[in-house]
């Protein structure tokens, strides 16, 4: 069995934000109300656990919730689950599997997983007040729960598990359903479970590289870096070239609109360089671009969090036309810059975009190019819209937000208060 | 100017979501849910998503009414679920009492529309609450003033709005204290006026310490004095 290293680099590397610096972000009153929400929760120990340090939406959440929950005063550890390649293919497998994908699992699968997790039931402490285990990959670590400690163990979901492949499924409920709760990023997500589930959003961090602010200078040069002109509006969608992203049909509906308005459009993402499928995604979505000039397809690496910024806060308009989402962060993300959004109603999407109040929603290519020129006709009302959306993530989808939720979810169970 | 016998406490809140077992894809079903689920998803899908939506001025008033335009594009029905104000009801029972009575009056007569499949469900959640000073307190206008500015939103909902249920009074904590601590009737009654709907939690604050400015300005000058009574500093506990 060979194992890699489970030293979660990221947390270690990372710039430290003092909390304090979130103050001017979401007001002392915020800072205020977690300080006395962690107060009775000071010295209580927690142990955070995934199955990887870098990369992924679960270990950029981590790498700044552990220290922010640190400053508070719990006794948090992030720990990260070792595994060899073969523990690594399973998990992947049953991740596709979990959301709904085609697959065969075999014994050999459930027997490899299940190796794993006891090995790092061996290696891994287990024993805080608070144990969160993350994602499907470490949940059989519950079978190493010590039956006379009084802990409390939760299993964070961060995938959508409504059309599960039902074998994979019910392997893993038989050790979900033995936590004290589970929680997922939607009611949609959910599965009917027998514990106590609750809803946790994901979270944007307002001071990372990708989503603080920037001086202008640098949107204006990153725009004239991909030859975008400042001067005609900018719709953009930032994704992977990936078919459930759809970017053809934003293209089709970036045509529609073309006939009423001088706009640029702007398709950037990775995940075509290390992915065959993405290339060919990429492929089409040129082909689709032909001929155009003021269609700017952009493939970024895959780590670029200040062009991404750049382009986010550089455009008019932030689409996110996805045939199927996850939660969908990248939404947050753009109404966090005050950008107008229209994004399909799918997924986590309509949680962040509500219809008419804080962006508009659309079911296909017309209704996309419908909502487009709606906002660029109406400018005052995208701006309201705008405002509304920053309002609605600065209360809902930042990282202090999540850290709340934690704070209230560890109150609750231990009954603290 | 009045000082207090008990201190006004403020508290601070915070809202853990629990999603339940129970969705409605039609009206119909939404009735059935509404008329079964606990007080705790009443209570979590209109005082609390109120409150976690505090920003939005036009329009949004509960996840019931929210859900009748965007998912099951019923609009009439938004309106008259929309129309509901949170600040009419000192219990659940009667708030639920209300829903139901919206939602089977519009099935009733738009029967061609109650079995007609929403875009999306509707998920029935409900909220579990805990409280926790917020380490401030005030026995004065100015120490109250000061605790205001200060006060997280959650904190300030939960003390001017989903207080009506905990006090069982159509009034809220600020009002009930300065009417009760300080003897500031007239003030406690504007307080009690300001509109929620239509002012986002940072305007409603900011119109309560106008108010509150406006009452200091009259008793400037005048010389201290104590005012006995009864307050709610007292009456928050963890729930």
């Amino acid at each position: 069995m060979e194992t890699q290293t489970a030293t979660p680099a990221a947390a270690q590397t990372a710039t430290r934000i003092p909390l304090d610096d979130y103050a001017g972000v979401i007001g002392a009153g915020e800072i205020e109300e977690l300080r006395a929400l962690a107060k009775p929760l000071r010295g209580r120990a927690v142990e955070m656990i995934n199955s990887t340090a870098v990369g992924g939406g679960v270990a950029e959440i981590l790498n700044r919730l552990v220290p922010l929950a640190e400053e508070l005063g719990l006794r948090i550890r992030w720990d990260v689950m070792t595994g060899g390649q073969d523990f690594f293919e399973v998990t992947k497998g049953f991740h596709n599997a979990l959301h709904g994908a085609p697959y065969h699992a075999t014994q050999k699968d459930f027997d490899v997983f299940m190796a794993y997790n006891e090995a790092n039931r061996r290696r891994l402490p287990l024993d805080a007040e608070f144990m969160v285990i993350h994602d499907p990959q470490p949940a059989a670590l519950i079978d190493g729960r010590d039956k006379n400690a009084a802990n409390h163990w939760i299993w964070r979901c961060h995938i959508d598990l409504s059309h599960p492949n039902r074998t994979v499924w019910d392997f893993l409920n038989k050790h979900v359903s033995r936590y004290d709760g589970a929680i997922f990023s939607s009611p949609e997500f959910a599965r009917r479970l027998p514990i106590p589930q609750y809803l946790f959003y994901p979270a944007i961090d307002p001071l990372s590289e990708k989503n603080r602010e920037l001086p202008p200078e640098f949107i204006a040069q990153t725009l004239e870096r991909y030859q975008i002109d400042p001067f005609r509006p900018i719709i953009t969608q930032i994704s992977r070239f990936d078919r459930l992203k759809d970017p053809v049909g934003v293209v089709r509906a970036y045509r529609i609109v073309k006939r009423y308005f001088d706009c640029q459009l702007v398709l950037a993402g990775g995940g075509a360089s290390d992915d065959p499928e993405g290339a060919v995604v990429l492929q089409e979505t040129l082909e689709a671009a032909q001929g155009d000039p003021d269609i700017k397809v952009l493939e970024l690496p895959a780590w670029a969090p200040l062009e991404v910024n750049a382009l986010q806060r550089g455009s008019t308009i932030v689409l996110q036309k996805s045939l199927r989402e996850g939660f969908g962060l990248t939404v947050s993300e753009a109404l966090w810059k005050k950008k107008p959004v229209v994004a399909s109603a799918v997924g986590g999407i309509p949680t962040q975009v509500i219809h008419k109040h804080t962006g508009l929603l659309a079911h296909s290519v017309e209704g996309t190019a419908y909502q487009i020129r709606f906002l660029l006709s109406h400018p005052e009302i995208a701006f309201r819209l705008a405002e509304h959306g920053h309002a609605h993530v600065k209360e809902n989808f930042l990282i202090t937000q999540n850290l709340k939720r934690y704070l209230t979810l560890f109150l609750t169970l231990a009954h603290a208060v | 100017m009045n000082s207090a016998a008990v201190p006004f406490e403020f508290f601070t809140v915070a809202h853990l979501t629990r999603i339940g077992n129970q969705s409605a894809a039609t009206l119909a079903e939404m009735l059935a849910g509404l008329e079964v689920c606990s007080d705790a998803s009443i209570f979590h899908h209109t005082y609390q998503t109120l409150g976690s939506h505090h920003f939005l001025t036009e329009g949004f008033s509960n996840d019931f009414a929210q859900w009748a335009l965007a998912d099951a594009n019923r609009d009439a029905l938004a309106e008259q679920l929309a129309a509901l104000d949170i600040r009419d009801y000192i219990s659940i029972a009667a708030l639920r009492a209300d829903l139901c009575r919206v939602v089977r009056d519009y099935c009733t007569e738009h029967p061609e529309f109650a079995n007609q499949t929403a875009l999306e469900p509707f998920f029935f959640c409900e909220s579990v609450e805990v409280t926790v000073p917020f380490g401030r307190t005030a026995t004065t206008l100015d120490e109250f003033r000061d605790g205001i500015t200060h006060l997280s939103h959650s904190a300030f909902y939960f003390h001017f709005i989903s207080s009506r249920l905990r006090l069982q009074l159509r009034t809220n904590d600020f009002s009930h204290w300065l009417a009760d601590g300080l003897g500031l009737q007239e003030l406690a009654d504007r307080v009690n006026r300001v509109d929620i709907y239509t002012n986002t939690l940072d305007s409603v604050r900011a119109k309560l310490i106008r108010l509150i400015d406006l009452e200091r300005g009259k008793h400037d000058g005048n010389a201290d004095s104590h005012t006995s009574g009864r307050t709610n500093g007292d009456s928050h506990s963890s729930r």
